[in-house]
């Protein structure tokens, strides 16, 4: 069941979760712990989370979204969020849900660049607190 | 005049009413709502805009209404060169006992965000609400093609 609801696909040490269109409430959460167990599992470094299948995301989905990206944040990767539709933008920006604590991105290409950059930027720092 | 009266065949798709008691039922009422939204000749983005609100609302009765449970009424709707649709959230909970504020951006009673109402009003052109303690609460909204 909730294989159906998200595939986790694993490419080295980070992960591409594909949610399907309609989930329900039940589905949402037990994604949470799929996807919360697999990092831990694999110690992942970056997860993505890909809701182009998703022509509609309510606030409860876009809660649970929010949620998830903390939730892979403490287990130390980074997630993003990637293949916001269009109109589910403009929806969610009107229905007054912010995103903006969240990682976006158009694709998973483009998402797997922005995680690549948010490790390069941590080990960059990493270099300056060492010489400073 | 009592001679025959035609009485018109119900169009099946005229209005579907969907009884909402589980979180199934919400996957229901969005469907429900993207097909007459299509069959209005609606865009994409109003479509998205009314089946999100529809969501909304639907969980709104999961969430506060009396056992969960309430229904959803959803029509086509026509005003002039207009075409659209319509869709009417009824329960028989506890009511509201201050619209205004719980219209307002920011309130909940039950530790959601509060944006199921106010949310709800902005992504559709037309929004009524009627609610009193104990009278249960009654929401319809409309999306026009144009």
């Amino acid at each position: 069941m909730a294989e159906i609801a998200a595939p986790i696909m694993r490419m080295g040490q980070d992960l591409l979760i594909t949610l399907q269109p309609d989930l329900d409430d039940l589905s949402v959460e037990s994604i949470e712990q799929e996807i919360t167990s697999e990092v831990a599992r694999i110690l992942a470094r970056g997860v993505l989370i890909d809701v182009s299948g998703l022509d509609v995301v309510d606030s409860f989905v876009a809660r649970v979204l929010a949620r998830l990206v903390r939730m892979v944040r403490l287990l130390g990767a980074d997630a993003a969020i990637v293949g916001i539709r269009p109109a589910v933008a403009i929806t969610l920006v009107q229905l007054g849900v912010s995103m903006s604590d969240v990682t976006t991105a158009l694709n998973p290409e483009q998402g797997m660049a922005r995680l690549r950059e948010m490790r390069a930027d941590v080990s960059a720092v990493g270099h300056h607190d060492i010489y400073s | 005049m009592t001679s025959t009266l035609e009485i018109p065949v119900a169009d099946s798709s005229a209005l579907t009413t969907v009884t909402i008691a589980g979180e199934s039922d919400l996957l229901l009422v969005r469907s429900t709502m993207r097909d007459y939204a299509r069959q209005a000749g609606l865009g994409l983005t109003a479509t998205t805009k009314a089946v999100t609100a529809s969501s909304e609302l639907a969980r709104n009765i999961l969430r506060y209404a009396t056992g969960g449970q309430g229904t959803a009424a959803i029509e086509q709707a026509s005003s002039g060169q207009k075409r659209g649709v319509r869709a009417t959230f009824t329960d028989s909970g506890p009511g509201i006992a201050d619209l205004d504020l719980a219209m307002r951006s920011g309130f909940s009673s039950a530790n959601s965000l509060g944006l199921g109402l106010p949310g709800s009003r902005r992504l559709v052109d037309e929004f009524s609400i009627d609610s009193a303690p104990g009278r249960g609460t009654r929401v319809a909204i409309c999306q026009w093609d144009r």
